[in-house]
């Protein structure tokens, strides 16, 4: 028996191939959400992995330092490093902000580690180009993505800074990527006030009878000294020992230090389950409302089709057909736009949109191969309306009267 | 040959039930042998398409008797199981308009008939050939019924109808479309497939240039045939 389907198509392939192109950009659409969805836990994953860090300290009760604001003192890490299991131990602040390069805006997390060198944890831990920071101030080593070049200017806050290295694939959950400067430069940027209202914090400081005491002389002039420093990190991150459990390491931290310590794994879960959360509900959402119309379009195309063969499927039940040979062409034909739609929206999907979108796009293979199987199940589905149209179609249609 | 045409006793048809209901056939009484060729003539409205639409197994008659042959395929019921392979294997159809499938070269539009039947591809395509020689058609096997003149179109469809070899067919105003020299040329054609493979040819019609051409006629008029004796004259 010859494909009905296969017929119909080759006759008037030109309208299935731009259907399924048109249905394929879709497609392509659906992929890359989900590639974005990939990108952003691939960007959390990349974040912890890049740290260096196997603890991360952060202030009591916060989900910090990426989820949530967290402050410790930058001395903590000292008592950290003596307890047994630890390695390593540095402390680092986080800030998200707006870099100015040439008079244009960067965005970017600004991320402030400790002197040392590679393999600190903090530290980027390879770079493309150029060298790793080696002065304790005014040096940055940037992410490639953020577009910043060797040698280049950049400002934060008042002061400017010179790039020194470039890194690849070190972006912040949000896929922004990562400048690198030096801890006390950060701490001065979390905190650095204009000086108009560090002139307006001195004088409500000098008005205050608490701290303006005749009597205690150099009393004000300290209080004023300790309020334009900034003695405070967002995280101390730590390397485990050979041989020493994660888990019973933080245990101590918390135990001895009275602060919240988070493993790896409980850290990507504050990510990919609390960070970017909302993101992937949001993706979801789109993800659902495409298929939808996806479903809907392969719905209507197909209906359209088995509309305009009327009176051809009278014809071929008045013959003898049988209905499971009607229901296989038009089953066939959605599977084949579907088909069509999902090698084009590979194609558009890796090609076109994941290398111009402005944030990481994984496209997984896995992902694919689950797109495949719900895109043939939505042409199924979608079919079902047509064949149920088809399969009412009276045979009498084709005898006239 | 065991095929004995078709026989028609006191067919009726009533479409609806209390006071709506309307006897569209009344009583039909029919015979056609095998080899002959019959027209069946009537107003608009008279039953025509209703008896087409019976003896094409595609509605049910509400009382009377079917043979096809010597097989007894309606008595107030039917008596076939499978309606499908009926129509399929023993019925064949000609159309007013050819309704080739679009998407199917002249000779697959006839194969798929032995091919739906169950015979492999390249047997149902022999025996297609095998009917384009006497249609004079040979010449466009491969072509797609778009590229076919309407009289080539109409052949094909009588090929169709003829394939697999039917006791019967049903030709509902094959000739409307064409011209009286296409008309009487799809008639001779009928009435030589007919006398070739011993078929019973029943042909609906209200065309005018055609009607001398039967040698008996059926009138339908308000759900009651009529036999009539036709003219019979040559299809010059």
């Amino acid at each position: 028996m010859i494909s009905l389907a296969g017929r119909d198509i080759m006759h008037s392939w030109g309208k299935f191939v731009f259907t399924g192109m048109g249905l394929g950009l879709l497609i392509g659409v659906t992929l890359s959400m989900a590639g974005i969805y990939r990108g952003m836990v691939d960007d959390a994953r990349v974040l912890l992995d890049n740290s260096g860090a196997d603890l991360w300290v952060v202030q009591k009760d916060t989900l910090g330092p990426y989820a949530e604001s967290s402050s410790i003192y930058d001395d903590t890490w000292r008592g950290i490093r003596s307890i047994s299991g630890v390695a390593d131990a540095a402390s680092i602040t986080y800030l998200t902000m707006q870099v100015r390069r040439k008079g244009v805006d960067v965005r970017a997390m600004v991320t402030g580690i400790t002197a040392g060198g590679p393999g600190t944890p903090g530290w980027p831990p390879y770079l493309i180009g150029g060298r790793q920071i080696t002065r304790g101030h005014y040096e940055a080593v940037a992410d490639i993505a953020s577009g910043f070049k060797l040698g280049e200017r950049i400002k934060i806050r008042r002061n400017h800074y010179t790039i020194v290295g470039l890194t690849r694939r070190m972006v912040s959950s949000s896929g922004d990527p990562m400048v690198f400067i030096p801890l006390k430069d950060a701490q001065e940027a979390q905190f650095l006030k204009d000086n108009d209202a560090i002139r307006e914090q001195r004088r409500r400081t000098t008005e205050n009878s608490a701290f303006n005491r005749p009597g205690v002389p150099g009393l004000l002039d300290a209080i004023i000294a300790s309020q334009s420093v900034n003695t405070y990190v967002n995280a101390v991150l730590v390397r485990v020992g050979k041989g020493h459990n994660p888990d019973k390491v933080a245990e101590s931290i918390r135990r001895w230090k009275r602060l919240t310590v988070y493993t790896r794994s409980q850290m990507e879960e504050i990510l990919v389950g609390k960070l970017i959360a909302t993101s992937a509900k949001q993706i979801a959402m789109f993800l659902i409302i495409l298929s939808l119309v996806s479903s809907a379009i392969v719905a209507f195309i197909i209906y359209t089709l088995t509309m305009g063969k009327i009176r051809e499927i009278a014809v071929l039940k008045l013959i003898g057909t049988k209905n499971r040979t009607i229901v296989g062409l038009i089953m066939q034909q959605s599977i084949a736009l579907g088909l069509i739609g999902f090698v084009v929206g590979k194609i558009t999907a890796t090609l076109v949109m994941a290398p111009i979108f402005p944030k990481h796009v994984l496209l997984e293979p896995l992902d694919s191969v689950f797109g495949f199987i719900a895109v043939v199940m939505i042409c199924i589905l979608s079919s079902i309306v047509s064949i149920r149209a088809a399969l009412k179609i009276n045979p009498a249609e084709a005898i006239g009267g | 040959m065991t095929e004995k045409g078709i026989t028609i006793v006191g067919l009726k048809k009533r479409y609806g039930s209390g006071d709506t209901a309307v006897d569209a056939l009344k009583n039909v009484e029919m015979h056609v042998a095998p080899g002959e060729v019959v027209g069946l003539i009537g107003p608009s409205g008279s039953g025509k398409s209703t008896l087409l639409k019976c003896l094409g197994a595609v509605i049910e008659p509400t009382a009377g008797q079917m043979m096809l042959g010597d097989d007894l395929i309606y008595d107030n019921g039917w008596r076939v199981k499978d309606l499908r392979a009926l129509r399929r294997d023993r019925i064949g159809f000609v159309f007013q308009a050819p309704y080739l499938i679009p998407f199917l070269d002249v000779t697959d539009n006839v194969a798929l008939l032995p091919m739906l039947a169950g015979k492999p591809n390249a047997e149902a395509r022999k025996q297609a050939r095998e009917l384009f020689k006497a249609l004079d058609i040979e010449h466009r096997a491969r072509a797609m019924p778009s590229q076919l003149s309407g009289g080539e179109q109409q052949r094909v469809a009588i090929a169709r109808g003829l394939v697999n070899r039917p006791p019967v067919i049903l030709a509902d105003e094959p000739t409307a479309p064409l011209d009286s020299e296409r008309a009487l040329a799809v008639i001779r054609i009928l009435n030589e497939m007919a006398q070739k493979f011993a078929t019973a040819i029943i042909v609906v019609t209200h065309d005018e240039k055609i009607i001398p051409t039967f040698k008996r006629i059926y009138h339908i008029r308000d759900g009651v045939t009529y036999e009539e004796k036709g003219e019979g004259r040559s299809f010059e």
